[in-house]
This record gives C-alpha cells, sequence and structure tokens, in this order.
C-alpha cells in the first residue's frame, strides 16, 4: 500500500497536498484498490466552491459508482481534464497524473481535521483487521 | 455461504471474493477490465461450478419431462443441447436451463445455482411415471474455456477431435482416465466450451490450463459485463418469475407446437402484446446505468434497468431494462438515480457484434 509521506488524508480515503494556499486532491491507492478498474468520473467545475467532507466528484468503477469528498473547504482552481478520456490514470498513479483537482483552500484551521501519513497507514490497518 | 473445490486456489491466486447465489465467489483476480480484453482476445478458465446439473432418466412425453421445459426437447439430436425455460403456469419464468441430450432418454440439466432447488421441487412435482431425476451439482465440477484461442488451447489436451464440435452441441472427451462432457456453449459471446468433469478432475485440468501461457483466469466481474455486451439475460435480475420469456424477447426459445406449462397464458400474452419490453441501451458516455435506476421517457417514468454496466469494449454505458410501451430502434430515454441523469437511446442487442463466436 502506497502511502506518501507528504500528503494530508481523511477517512474516506481523499489526499490533500498542501502547496502554499492550494491543495492538490484526489484518492488513495487504498481507495483506488479498493474500488477496482473505474472507469468514469464526475468532477466539479472550476470556480465551485467546496465544502470539507461534503462530496465534490462520483467515481464509477465496473461495479459501483461512489462519492468522493472534499479534504478542505474552498474554490476549485483546476480539474484533471485527462480523466474524462483516461480515468484509469486513478488506478495507475493515484498520486500523481490520477489526481482530481486543485484548489485554494480557505481555512488553514481545517486541516487539523486531516491525518498524516502515519496516522493514515494505521487507520486503514485497522480497517483491514 | 457455499464454496467450490476452488476457494483456496481463488485465494492463493488473490481474487477478491463476493457472494453470488448462495456461494462465495471469485468477483475478479487482476482486475476486470483486464479479464474481460483477455476473454475477448485470448482465452480464459471461469470456476463455474457453482451452477446447478441434474441428471434425467426420462422418456421425453411419457414422464412429462416435455411439457416442463419449453424448448423442443424431443426433436434435439443425441450429442445437442438447447436454452430454454421452466415455467409457471402464468408463464413467469422459473429459471433459464440449457438442456443436454446424452441418449434417447438420458438427459443434462443445467441451472442456475440459486434456483437448483427450487427447480428440483418443480421437476418431481412436474414429472410422473417412471423417471430416475438426480442433482448432481455436488460432485459435477464445471470449468468455461471462453475466447478466440481456447480451441488451440483445448485441442492441446483432448485432441483434435474437439474442432468438429459445433455450436450448442457435445461429445463425451477423456482427461486422465476421468470421462467428461464438454460442449461448444458459453455465456460470453466468444468461442468457447463448458467442461462438466467431477470436483477431482476439474482442479487437476485447471492447473493444467494455467500452465498454458495463453490462459489466465476469469471472474464473475467480467463475466458479467462479457454477457451483457451480448444481452444475454442473467436470471434474477432480467428474466424472474415476475416476467415472461415473451416480455424478455426470448419467445423464441419456446416451442409452440408442443404443450409445455405456462404455454396458455403465453398465448394470451401475445394475443394482447405484453405489459412490459426488455429493451437494450446505450449512453453516449462512460457513465454506467445500474440495476434498479429508473428509466425515463422525457418526464414520465416508464421503467426500471436490470442490468447496467459501463462496456469494456465499447467504451460507454449499456444496459438493459423494462419498459412499458414500444420503443423503436434510436429512441432517446434518460436513465435516473437520485442526482443522476444518463442519456441513453434504445439500440437493437446484441451490444457487440463482431466476435469469434
Amino acid at each position: 500500500m502506497n502511502i506518501p509521506k507528504n500528503l494530508l488524508y481523511t477517512k474516506d480515503h481523499e489526499w490533500a497536498r498542501i502547496e502554499a494556499k492550494t491543495a492538490y486532491v484526489g484518492i488513495t491507492d487504498y481507495a483506488q484498490e479498493s474500488l477496482g478498474d473505474i472507469t468514469f468520473v464526475e468532477l466539479p467545475k472550476k470556480d465551485e466552491i467546496l465544502e470539507q467532507t461534503k462530496r465534490c466528484a462520483t467515481v464509477e468503477s465496473v461495479k459501483a459508482a461512489s462519492e468522493v469528498y472534499a479534504p478542505l473547504s474552498g474554490r476549485v482552481l483546476s480539474v484533471n481534464a485527462e480523466l474524462a478520456a483516461h480515468p484509469e490514470l486513478i488506478n495507475q498513479l493515484p498520486y500523481e497524473k490520477g489526481y482530481f483537482l486543485s484548489m485554494e483552500f480557505s481555512n488553514d484551521s481545517e486541516k487539523a481535521n486531516l491525518m498524516d501519513a502515519a496516522s493514515y497507514q494505521r487507520y486503514v490497518e485497522g480497517l483491514s483487521k | 455461504m457455499l464454496k467450490t473445490p476452488f476457494y483456496n486456489i481463488h485465494l492463493a491466486l488473490g481474487a477478491k471474493m463476493a457472494p453470488f447465489g448462495g456461494w462465495l465467489m471469485p468477483i475478479q483476480y487482476q482486475g476486470i477490465l483486464a479479464e474481460h480484453a483477455h476473454t475477448r482476445q485470448a482465452v480464459s478458465v471461469f470456476d463455474i461450478c457453482h451452477m446447478g446439473e441434474f441428471s434425467l432418466e426420462a422418456d421425453p412425453a411419457l414422464s412429462g419431462f416435455d411439457r416442463v421445459v419449453t424448448q423442443n426437447i424431443t426433436s434435439m439430436p443425441v450429442g445437442s443441447c438447447r436454452y430454454g425455460f421452466m415455467l409457471n403456469e402464468q408463464a413467469g419464468i422459473l429459471d433459464d436451463l440449457v438442456v443436454y441430450r446424452i441418449n434417447k432418454n438420458n438427459w443434462m440439466l443445467v441451472v442456475n445455482a440459486a434456483a437448483t432447488s427450487g427447480d428440483y421441487e418443480h421437476l418431481k412435482k412436474n414429472l410422473s411415471g417412471k423417471y430416475h431425476l438426480q442433482n448432481i451439482s455436488g460432485k459435477m465440477g464445471k470449468l468455461d474455456v471462453q475466447g478466440p484461442q481456447s480451441l488451440d488451447v483445448l485441442k492441446n489436451i483432448f485432441g483434435d477431435g474437439l474442432a468438429g464440435l459445433n455450436y450448442y452441441r457435445f461429445s463425451e472427451f477423456v482427461f486422465e482416465k476421468e470421462r467428461c462432457i464438454i460442449s461448444r456453449t458459453g455465456y460470453t459471446g466468444e468461442l468457447g466450451y463448458e467442461i462438466y468433469i467431477s470436483n477431482d478432475y476439474a482442479i487437476k485440468l485447471w492447473e493444467l490450463l494455467l500452465k498454458d501461457g495463453r490462459v489466465k483466469p476469469a471472474g464473475l466481474g467480467c463475466r458479467d459485463t462479457l454477457r451483457l455486451e451480448m444481452a444475454y439475460p442473467l436470471y434474477g435480475q432480467d428474466i424472474d418469475t415476475d416476467h415472461t420469456p415473451l416480455a424478455a424477447g426470448l419467445a423464441k426459445f419456446a416451442d409452440f407446437s408442443k404443450i409445455f406449462i405456462g404455454k396458455d397464458a403465453l398465448l394470451k400474452e401475445q394475443e394482447n402484446g405484453p405489459r412490459e419490453h426488455l429493451v437494450c441501451f446505450q449512453a453516449d458516455s462512460r457513465r454506467a446505468p445500474r440495476h434498479g435506476f429508473a428509466i425515463f421517457d422525457r418526464d414520465k417514468r416508464v421503467g426500471i434497468v436490470t442490468s447496467g454496466s459501463f462496456s469494456p469494449s465499447l467504451c460507454v454505458g449499456i444496459g438493459m431494462g423494462y419498459v412499458s410501451g414500444n420503443y423503436d430502434i434510436g429512441t432517446q430515454l434518460v436513465v435516473k438515480d437520485s442526482g443522476t441523469e444518463i442519456p441513453v437511446r434504445v439500440v437493437k442487442k446484441p451490444f457487440l457484434n463482431k466476435t469469434s463466436i
């Protein structure tokens, strides 16, 4: 299970990479593995306002559709347009070319609601027990 | 939850397991898309041991067997198999099944896992006189070998005689002194074979097959996408006791020249036209219709999706569902669930045309 050290994580298996006031957002290796082959993703629009823990995207695998929740509140700066034709990037490179969007996050204190890599690792290990 | 003799083999191969028809079955090994593509392009082996098999010794007319199933069994040559249904008096579908004619009065019936015990009771209730019915599901293993290279792979094991087997024909073959039945049938739309062999030998055969570099194991996940691309119905989903072969567009598998249970109801339905029709539809996007989604004609709810998925071959969402009224090929409909709206158009079945079958 790949859990990069420099990211923050949610209990719903989203990740956020913070660069100054910008957060890059995607789903974790654990999430893509559990979902199986991803065949479709619905992303928010540029400038859409996201709210922490609220739905920001939908991913569909062959078997089912699942909601993806915003790890932080803020405004969407851009979405990963490549996913429309190549949703398999989420399976292949969930932390890189398979990212969902970038956002300008509005509330620094919300970061406290997220887990660091070590906590997320423990959390995931607890789920498989 | 029941397990096939392959349970530990599936786990060792890293399969994701899930319940299906009362059995814990492998859904995928490498991934549904990869397994789907491999079946369409090369050859896959599926553990189908969960399906039910009955052996029946019976004169079709004297025992009443001919009345219980919709297919014309008396005209079947020995060594052939035929698809059809068992219906209730209202023509609701109790199960779909393939009947194998082993000998003049010797049959094998292949039925759905979840329907096995109900089918057995239904047969017992409706057969009479001299007959011998046996549920042989417990000792009978079943492997499906499917894909354009299936013949090449199986010829190495069973000999060139396999090449002479036509579609919906079967023959007896020998594997390591064990007799088995191989039919040229399947549920994928590709050239393929279904192998009926005792459980112990099924495992040996599986291991031998996987030694051939062309063969990969495939799970029920891609079996579902493969069959849906061909618009083959799945019992319990697309067909059930609430629907008749006429509504399902499968009336050609009922022989109206003979007497069978449910025939009167079917004839009556034919006269008035069925209240619902099973239609196939295709989305323009990758978004998948799902089982249970509502079907709308503009703002009017007209039906419900019975099967739906992303089609790995066509790279768009496809599905089937019952609609009230007649919808011509090309009609635009919308499939909806809370917050999801998928524009679709009615298409001809099957979704996929050029296969190796």
